[in-house]
């Protein structure tokens, strides 16, 4: 059921749940962590270049963890990057989501077999809303990705088990 | 344009006749005797015959027949010639002395063949790993390296 559905006749006045308008605003506001790990990061670039435009969804690249609502984990992770993913997930205020773009990312990609530096996943390390596959995935995979999370959060309970 | 590595190696050998420098012609380089690397390296820099101001690679290299090698790729700008210095090491004794002072650039690439094939260099000044984190085990580009179960609660194969 859409927000606007139950609207009155003068139009000042919808009627909705509390939950229902918080998760709205949370999932028009979803503000991404700028960091990029490899290559996947370029089209991470280019979704948020002027043809892709994923500012249209409400993304905000912020460079603090503080800040930051999503975590796009655009490339390879290396072990020694893993232990500062980490660390930057857990400094994020939750809710918290992470993204999990390209091959990499998802399961250790090309470096699956002789990576002995590579993480097969970062999902070994935190836990991951959305995967995008990809080697890399184009922007529009990756705004794909993100109408997935949206609905995600769009389902998002605070006030009781649903 | 320059001096051949033929030419190189018979010129050397006069200057250091006991260092018994060889001529490998299947890849043209001078093989050099581990102990002499430094006083050769600072012969071919200062020479005014020679010139080779400019260290353009240094690599580590595991031949994989129990031996560990070094690999000098110097370039002249002025004479605008090229030659290339190979130095072989047991690995029970992966030692060689450090050319960071000769060529102050060799100082990273010998961090990153002390990181990756374990090589040490005597004398360098801040032989730490480059690559790696500084917790690793093992040295990766060794032939013999095995992959880790876990590193740092992180399970590491597929």
């Amino acid at each position: 059921m859409g927000l606007l559905s139950q609207q009155y006749d003068d139009g000042n006045i919808v009627l909705t749940s509390v939950e229902g308008v918080l998760n709205w605003a949370r999932l028009c506001s979803l503000w991404q962590m700028s960091f990029g790990l490899a290559c996947c990061a370029i089209e991470m670039m280019a979704a948020s270049a002027s043809h892709n435009d994923i500012m249209r969804f409400g993304v905000l690249p912020r460079p603090s963890p503080r800040q930051c609502d999503v975590m796009i984990v655009a490339g390879t992770v290396t072990l020694k990057m893993a232990t500062r993913v980490k660390r930057l997930y857990e400094q994020m205020a939750e809710p918290r989501y992470v993204v999990s773009m390209g091959s990499c990312s998802n399961c250790g990609g090309p470096y699956w077999e002789h990576g002995y530096h590579v993480l097969k996943g970062v999902d070994r390390v935190v836990p991951v809303d959305v995967y995008i596959p990809g080697c890399p995935p184009r922007p529009e995979a990756l705004l794909e990705g993100w109408m997935r999370l949206q609905e995600k959060v769009r389902d998002f309970t605070i006030v009781k088990e649903k | 344009m320059g001096k051949t590595h033929e030419e190189i190696c018979t010129y050397l050998s006069e200057l250091f006749p006991d260092a018994g420098l060889e001529y490998d012609d299947a890849v043209p380089c001078i093989n050099v005797p581990p102990a002499l690397i430094r006083e050769i390296a600072l012969q071919v820099r200062d020479d005014a015959e020679l010139a080779f101001d400019t260290l353009m690679c240094l690599s580590g290299v595991d031949f994989g027949d129990g031996t560990l090698g070094v690999v000098y790729h110097l370039d002249s700008m002025s004479l605008r010639q090229k030659l290339t210095l190979k130095v072989t090491i047991p690995v029970a004794e992966a030692c060689v002395p450090t050319v960071e002072r000769v060529w102050r650039i060799a100082e990273w690439h010998e961090r990153e063949a002390y990181d990756l094939v374990g090589i040490v260099f005597q004398g360098h000044g801040d032989l730490r790993r480059i690559l790696l984190p500084e917790d690793w085990e093992g040295h990766p580009l060794r032939k013999d390296y095995q992959v880790q179960e876990f590193y740092n609660g992180m399970k590491v194969p597929y």
